[in-house]
């Protein structure tokens, strides 16, 4: 075993994984829920014989191919990163939690086979063996979340193996490693953010098409479809946040005092939201009393242990975890009441809400869920800090020394940034044209 | 063998198909690249786009599958590798995304400006990524990645001569089996032009990789000697099947029997692939880490064995349709 130096690489290295995990993961929500609405969309079009709901599914079936790929090259990177900026975490534990990344690989090349059938076969394939090709597509993609999240889940309540008295691992076994206590809460949570993501985001590109004056059917439609996938996915969601929240107090206790900013060991603790965690004191903030120990215990006098239980150097940084919690919390809860406004003109009346405002609240809720997503990610990511392998392996302990590392973000960021910039204009242009090419599609037929 | 071998073997094959379809990819880029102005270059440059359209991000796969079995399996080396090689794999990276997203992006941007600027990136990361795979390989051939994170050195690793033969060689592969891969789909797609004009290209690839490739044998005897006694002891006969398959392949490009030349050529590529293999047999790391010493757990190799046979068996009738439908429907077009 040799010595990893400390290289003040760390900053940089989680800055560059931070920025490539960011990015992909919106990529990778299209990627896991929007073949489903796709198919969906196709599906209810050839039913009732619909040009209208035909067209809405050949248009994002386009997009589709546009963010699968990009979500693909994004994805690569992603693991050329692993190996390259936390060579510790490999190098030590890569026999015990590498293992869902290589039925992640088998998954994902299932996908991008059926994303080239399902967009090349538009017109060549029987309505019938068309929806059926997508079948493969939808279950690869949920697949693919499944393994990557169980990665994850597994840094954040490491299983499946033994270490000996040198601290190495014996006696690896990755079928159990995959299963971990958070892998199911965490597995559901992104499931479900995928199709809040996707849907909220698709609708908002067809609110914003009608706030300018574009009425027709076919927006109608196209907000109607993937609104109501969110819709149904938030009131799911709430519950699954309650299950998580109990398994993160289970299992990192930390990472639960930062996400409330609490610091002292409270019975009957409060919820707290907003304020700044200045000198071990959360100030400012607004309290709800007795929420915390609801919400973790189910109990108002229930105990919730604070940072003071663990060592100054083991206290994940509070402000950003907090912060990001409360955001999550606050943009889903706003989420919550635009699905339960959506739900309730449409049980009463069978039609959208008239106002001008529901089309504001659905345009920007797309941006909303992405940023709830991102804010989620940053709390349980940054929460987990000092550990990437919770308890057991500081992240510091795991970035590669290698000299000049630093560039790395410097370019990724430059690359990123090229590429967003680039998505967007492609996008915007399959929003306006049904002429434009996805890149799985050949011209000449279509 | 033993399980650390046949997973490893595993490993390997994801290579060899990384190297033959992900590698004629690459290659078609590179024609793209040389194809010329908009005008006298557009019927090279569509012929690529469909015959790389459907199945690139397919072919692409192979290369993650070879990353996750060889972390899983072999992490300390990997470790190892991919921080001493960080710089041309993180360029290689780089490359991938270039590529395909400007391969992805060209086909729906409307003007002429836009789509010479994807182009152009499209071409120059599918010439530049290859080369920089294959200085890699010969960073880890010639020995130059010691065990250890970051233990190497970060420059020299991959800037020297067998890294530098490795990459031209990549490159020059690459380009030589698009070009076979392109005269079969021209010809069926009743392109006899095209069709020629990706004949002479093919030859002319074929001639100076295997000119490059003797000329690498001194390269190799002077800067990894180790590598070199490899290929010319017990990786003889593969070398030699190699040399004899790309002859062959050569003659039959000469006449004209297009799609006995694309198996020859792929047994050629395939074949240097395995002499590279056998000349570094029995270290993952030469001189310092063996394949067994660089195994992880058993429990570990067993999983992987199991999750590559399943996958294997639901992969493989996958692609098969993948490719029988694309096939099928081209020519049902003309």
């Amino acid at each position: 075993m040799w010595e990893v130096v400390d290289s003040g690489n760390l900053l940089f290295a989680r800055n560059q994984m931070a920025l490539s995990l960011g990015w992909h993961i919106v990529f990778a929500c299209f990627g896991i829920a929007f073949p489903a609405i796709v198919v969906f969309t196709e599906w209810l079009g050839h039913r009732r014989g619909d040009p209208v709901l035909s067209g809405l599914a050949r248009t994002w079936a386009k997009a589709m191919g546009v963010l699968f790929a990009a979500g693909a090259v994004s994805g690569t990177l992603l693991s050329f990163e692993m190996g390259i900026l936390w060579p510790g975490l490999m190098d030590r534990f890569g026999e015990v939690f590498g293992f869902p990344f290589v039925l992640e690989g088998f998954a994902f090349f299932v996908e991008a086979i059926f994303v080239g059938v399902y967009l090349f076969g538009w017109n060549r394939l029987s309505p019938r063996a068309h929806m059926l090709s997508a079948l493969p597509m939808v279950v690869a993609g949920v697949a693919g979340a499944f393994f990557v999240v169980s990665a994850n889940a597994w840094m954040n309540n490491p299983v499946g193996f033994s270490l000996d008295a040198d601290g190495n691992v014996v006696d690896a076994r990755p079928w159990a490693a995959m299963f971990s206590p958070s892998t199911w809460p965490q597995f559901t949570h992104m499931w479900l953010a995928a199709f809040m993501v996707t849907g909220f985001l698709v609708a908002s590109v067809y609110a914003v098409g009608m706030l300018r004056g574009r009425r027709d059917r076919h927006h109608r439609l196209g907000l109607l479809i993937p609104l109501a996938v969110a819709a149904i996915a938030t009131p799911v969601q709430i519950g699954v946040g309650d299950w998580i929240a109990n398994t993160v107090a289970d299992n990192q206790p930390a990472k639960l005092a930062a996400m409330e900013g609490q610091y002292e060991t409270t019975a009957g603790a409060g919820l707290s939201i907003g304020g700044i965690y200045v000198d071990d004191e959360l100030r400012y903030a607004l309290e709800i009393p007795y929420g915390l120990s609801l919400l973790v215990h189910h109990d108002p006098d229930g105990v919730v242990p604070g940072l003071e239980e663990f060592p100054a150097d083991q206290r994940p940084p509070v402000n950003v975890v907090h912060l990001a919690y409360n955001a999550m919390v606050l943009i889903g809860t706003a989420l919550l009441g635009l699905a339960g406004w959506f739900g309730l003109v449409w049980w009463r009346r069978r039609r959208l809400p008239r106002t001008d405002w529901f089309l504001r609240a659905v345009a920007v809720s797309g941006v909303g869920a992405v940023v709830a997503m991102e804010a989620g990610w940053i709390t349980t990511e940054v929460g987990r800090q000092p550990w990437i392998v919770y308890g057991l392996m500081r992240t510091e302990d795991a970035v590669s020394p290698a000299a000049g590392l630093a560039w790395g973000l410097v370019a990724v960021v430059a690359v990123y940034a090229v590429l967003t910039v680039f998505t967007v204009i492609v996008l915007r242009r399959l929003a306006r044209g049904r002429e434009t090419l996805a890149p799985q599609e050949q011209e000449g037929v279509r | 063998m033993t399980l650390a071998e046949v997973v490893l073997g595993a490993a390997f094959l994801g290579l060899v198909a990384y190297a033959l379809f992900g590698g004629a990819d690459f290659g078609g880029g590179i024609w793209d690249l040389t194809a010329g102005g908009t005008e006298r270059g557009r019927a090279v440059r569509e012929r690529v786009e469909r015959s790389i359209g459907p199945v690139w991000e397919a072919n692409h796969v192979w290369l993650i599958f070879v990353m996750v079995v060889l972390w899983t399996g072999f992490s300390g080396a990997f470790a190892a590798a991919v921080t001493t090689l960080y710089v041309p794999l993180t360029l290689a990276a780089f490359g991938i995304i270039g590529r395909g997203a400007a391969f992805a992006y060209r086909k729906s941007v409307g003007t002429l400006g836009m789509r010479r600027f994807f182009g152009a990136a499209f071409a120059l990361s599918s010439l530049l990524t290859p080369f920089f795979f294959g200085a890699v390989v010969g960073g880890v051939a010639s020995g130059r990645v010691p065990p250890g994170i970051a233990a190497g050195d970060v420059v020299a690793s991959w800037a020297n001569p067998t890294s530098m033969l490795g990459g031209v060689l990549a490159v020059l592969v690459c380009a030589y089996l698009a070009a076979v891969f392109l005269c079969g789909d021209a010809r069926r797609d009743g392109q006899d032009d095209l069709a020629a004009a990706f004949r002479t290209r093919a030859l002319g690839a074929g001639l100076v990789t295997g000119a490059v490739g003797l000329a690498g044998i001194a390269v190799l005897r002077a800067d990894a000697p180790l590598l070199f006694e490899g290929l010319t002891g017990r990786g003889l006969p593969v070398v030699l099947a190699s040399v004899a398959a790309g002859l062959t392949a050569l003659v039959l490009l000469w006449t004209r029997r297009y799609t006995a030349a694309r198996i020859a050529s792929a047994l050629a590529v395939a074949a240097i692939l395995t002499g590279w293999a056998v000349g570094q047999y029995p270290y993952l790391l030469p001189a310092s880490v063996t394949v067994e010493e660089a195994a992880t757990g058993r429990a570990t190799l067993q999983a992987l064995l199991v999750a590559l046979s399943v996958g294997s068996v639901v992969l493989v009738p996958c692609l098969v349709y993948l490719y029988v439908l694309f096939q099928r429907a081209t020519d049902a077009r003309t």
